[in-house]
């Protein structure tokens, strides 16, 4: 079975975020970037169904050129090949048209079964797979916590709200949105760094898929967020914070 | 005319309190913007209740496919009411079930969702909304560019419930014709996995460790903290994800709601997955050595600092109590 990976760069997380000079988005300067988290986890997904059904992971990632160093990591850990879109200002689509650039490549592989993180850390929408199943006419499912493949049906474990799980069985081709945890990551081994120098990054970009942006939402600004709540922040030593919490928390909170 | 149509949420005959906070954002924008609101229910059992409050119309949409919750009976039952509709504006509340098909349908009706948004400004007689990125450390600003219909789901605690006008409203079933064959999700029962042997809701104290903890071997430190103050060890996600603790002990909306005396996050960024199961505490101390962690915009004591320094030092200063 042929399986697709939707796998998008951000921001490291512990990154010291800045915005940029113009408010639109970050200071890019000095950030370093890796694999966002669920994917990494809809990736290992995907290599576990290809060691069980056999197969092929495509990994397909729209970014910059510095998104090739995830693309990398990702070969690495045993995807057998990618399709990079190369797109330096990804900030001129929106959800609707980045989903139409990935369902345009996508389509030309017409995989069984397409995987991607049920959210990015940057952007945070929650929804480029849903709207990909949509484009693609496919059945699809979301925050996903197990997969099982049984010929052409998919039989998968949603996350619901509440502590509460469901069972949801759908044909193939589908569309998932993989949820952190679904799995155990693997790293990367010496010999899968070596081999993934070899593999096939396909180049692609938004004209030669015939994707223009023409956002029908548009990001104007970012900013900091206001306080709500008036925090008392204790200063001094890690000893003197420690026992200035220890008072408050004994007299102001009546806790201890 | 034009108008703002909100999406309500009920299973089984149970709202999604979040239905509530949803209509009253949408009583909000109707005036706001002097637009009338209509709401919609999936099924006709709940629908005569939002016949209670200030709204233009309430729409039942009927049809036996729509018992049990599909992505794709629900997109098409609520893409072909937004036909009919025409409205400017459909909002939803942000739950799991509309992460899961609102937007299919804002796909079907060629516009993007802005998902998971916490406000609204108006600006020159039009809606800007406002949402969180990078997990809460910026917001941004997002304006609709095209014409309606403008769909946007609003997240947890963003409006309050009880701000909603009460009323009249009339009711109306409309039928939906859905056909069998274009439902391609076949659902089973929903279910709880094995019974939790922690309850943390009852908990009175609460040390609660994320991912700043860095390993696994670190967690102790955390639990050291717990002993001393006689609280109860909880986790975020990660944590859990990572197996360093069970998943019993993970709090927020995929983990149990606790609502302590005190929670003590540790290196816990404060997204907003994990607030909505802790923000109920009645004392939130955060830990932290991000000062922009949003943690720190619920939590009543702040210490920024690296948890290996204080955490040791308040185990230390609660032993020696
Ligand atoms: C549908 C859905 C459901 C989810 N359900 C849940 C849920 O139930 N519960 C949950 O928790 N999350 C949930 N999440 C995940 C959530 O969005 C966040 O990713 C998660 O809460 C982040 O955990 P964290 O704060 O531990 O890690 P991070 O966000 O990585 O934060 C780590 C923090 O530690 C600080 N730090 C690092 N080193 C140190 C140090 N040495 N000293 C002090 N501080 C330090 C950093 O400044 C940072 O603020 C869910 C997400 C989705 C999309
Ligand atoms: N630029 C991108 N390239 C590849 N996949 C992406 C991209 N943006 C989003 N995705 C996928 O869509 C998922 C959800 O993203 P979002 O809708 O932005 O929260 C991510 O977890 C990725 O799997």
């Amino acid at each position: 079975m042929k399986i697709l990976v939707a796998l998008k760069q951000v921001p490291a997380r512990d990154s010291q975020i800045r915005i940029s000079a113009d408010g639109r988005w970050l200071d890019e300067s000095d950030l370093s970037y890796e694999i966002n988290e669920p994917d990494a986890y809809a990736l290992e997904a995907a290599l576990q169904l290809r060691e069980q059904h056999g197969g092929e992971v495509v990994v397909l990632c729209a970014g910059p050129e510095r998104a090739t160093s995830s693309i990398r990591e990702a070969l690495a850990k045993g995807a057998d090949r990618a399709i990079h879109i190369e797109e330096d200002d990804l900030g001129a689509f929106d959800t609707l048209s980045l989903a139409r650039l990935l369902a345009a490549a996508a389509k030309t592989e017409a995989p069984d079964l397409i995987l991607t993180g049920l959210q990015s850390d940057d952007l945070g929408g929650g929804q480029t797979g849903v709207v990909m199943a949509e484009l693609a006419g496919a059945p699809h499912a979301t925050i996903i916590m197990a997969v099982e493949v049984n010929g052409a049906e998919l039989r998968v474990k949603r996350e619901l709200e509440n502590g509460l799980f469901q069972y949801v069985s759908m044909p193939l081709p589908a569309v998932l949105t993989i949820q952190s945890g679904i799995n155990k990551l693997r790293y990367a081994t010496l010999m899968g760094i070596k081999k993934a120098k070899t593999k096939e990054v396909r180049r692609s970009t938004a004209a030669e898929l015939g994707v223009a942006p023409e956002p029908s939402v548009v990001l104007q600004r970012v900013s900091q967020p206001q306080r709500v709540k008036q925090t008392q922040m204790l200063a001094g030593t890690p000893a003197e914070q420690a026992a200035q919490l220890v008072e408050k928390l004994r007299f102001e909170v009546r806790a201890l | 005319m034009s108008c703002i149509l909100v999406v309500t949420e009920q299973t089984g005959g149970v709202w999604h309190k979040m239905s509530f906070e949803t209509l009253a954002a949408g009583q909000q924008m109707g005036l706001a913007l002097g637009l009338p609101v209509n709401a919609c229910v999936f099924g006709t059992e709940l629908a005569g209740e939002l016949g209670g409050y200030e709204l233009n119309s309430v729409i039942a949409l009927d049809s036996p496919l729509l018992a049990e919750y599909t992505a794709d009976a629900a997109t098409a039952a609520l893409a072909e009411l937004i036909g009919a509709l025409a409205p400017a504006y459909v909002l939803f509340p942000h739950t799991y079930q509309v992460r899961d098909y609102a937007p299919k349908v804002a796909t079907r009706c060629g516009r993007a969702l802005i998902s998971d948004a916490i406000g609204y400004r108006v600006v020159d007689g039009a809606p800007v909304f406002q949402r969180q990125v990078f997990q809460g450390k910026l917001i941004a600003d997002v304006a609709p560019a095209t014409a309606g219909p403008v769909f946007v789901s609003f997240q947890a605690g963003a409006f309050r419930a009880e701000a909603l006008a009460a009323g009249v409203a009339g009711v109306e079933v409309r039928a939906v014709a859905l056909d069998a064959a274009q439902i391609r999700q076949r659902p089973e029962a929903p279910f709880r996995e094995s019974a939790r042997a922690v309850d943390l809701s009852a908990a009175e104290l609460i040390v609660a460790v994320g991912r700043g903890i860095k390993e696994e071997g670190n967690v102790a430190l955390a639990q050291e903290l717990a002993e001393a103050m006689g609280a109860e060890l909880a986790a975020s996600r990660p944590i859990c994800d990572n197996g360093w603790l069970p998943m019993e002990r993970q709090v927020g909306s995929s983990g149990q709601t606790v609502a302590p005396k005190v929670y003590v996050a540790l290196g816990i960024s404060g997204a907003i997955q994990h607030q909505v199961g802790m923000k109920g505490s009645k004392c939130v101390v955060a830990i932290n050595k991000d000062p922009n962690a949003p943690i720190f915009e619920i939590a009543d004591y702040g210490i920024v600092g690296d948890l290996f320094d204080v955490v040791p030092a308040l185990t230390a200063a609660l032993k020696a109590r």
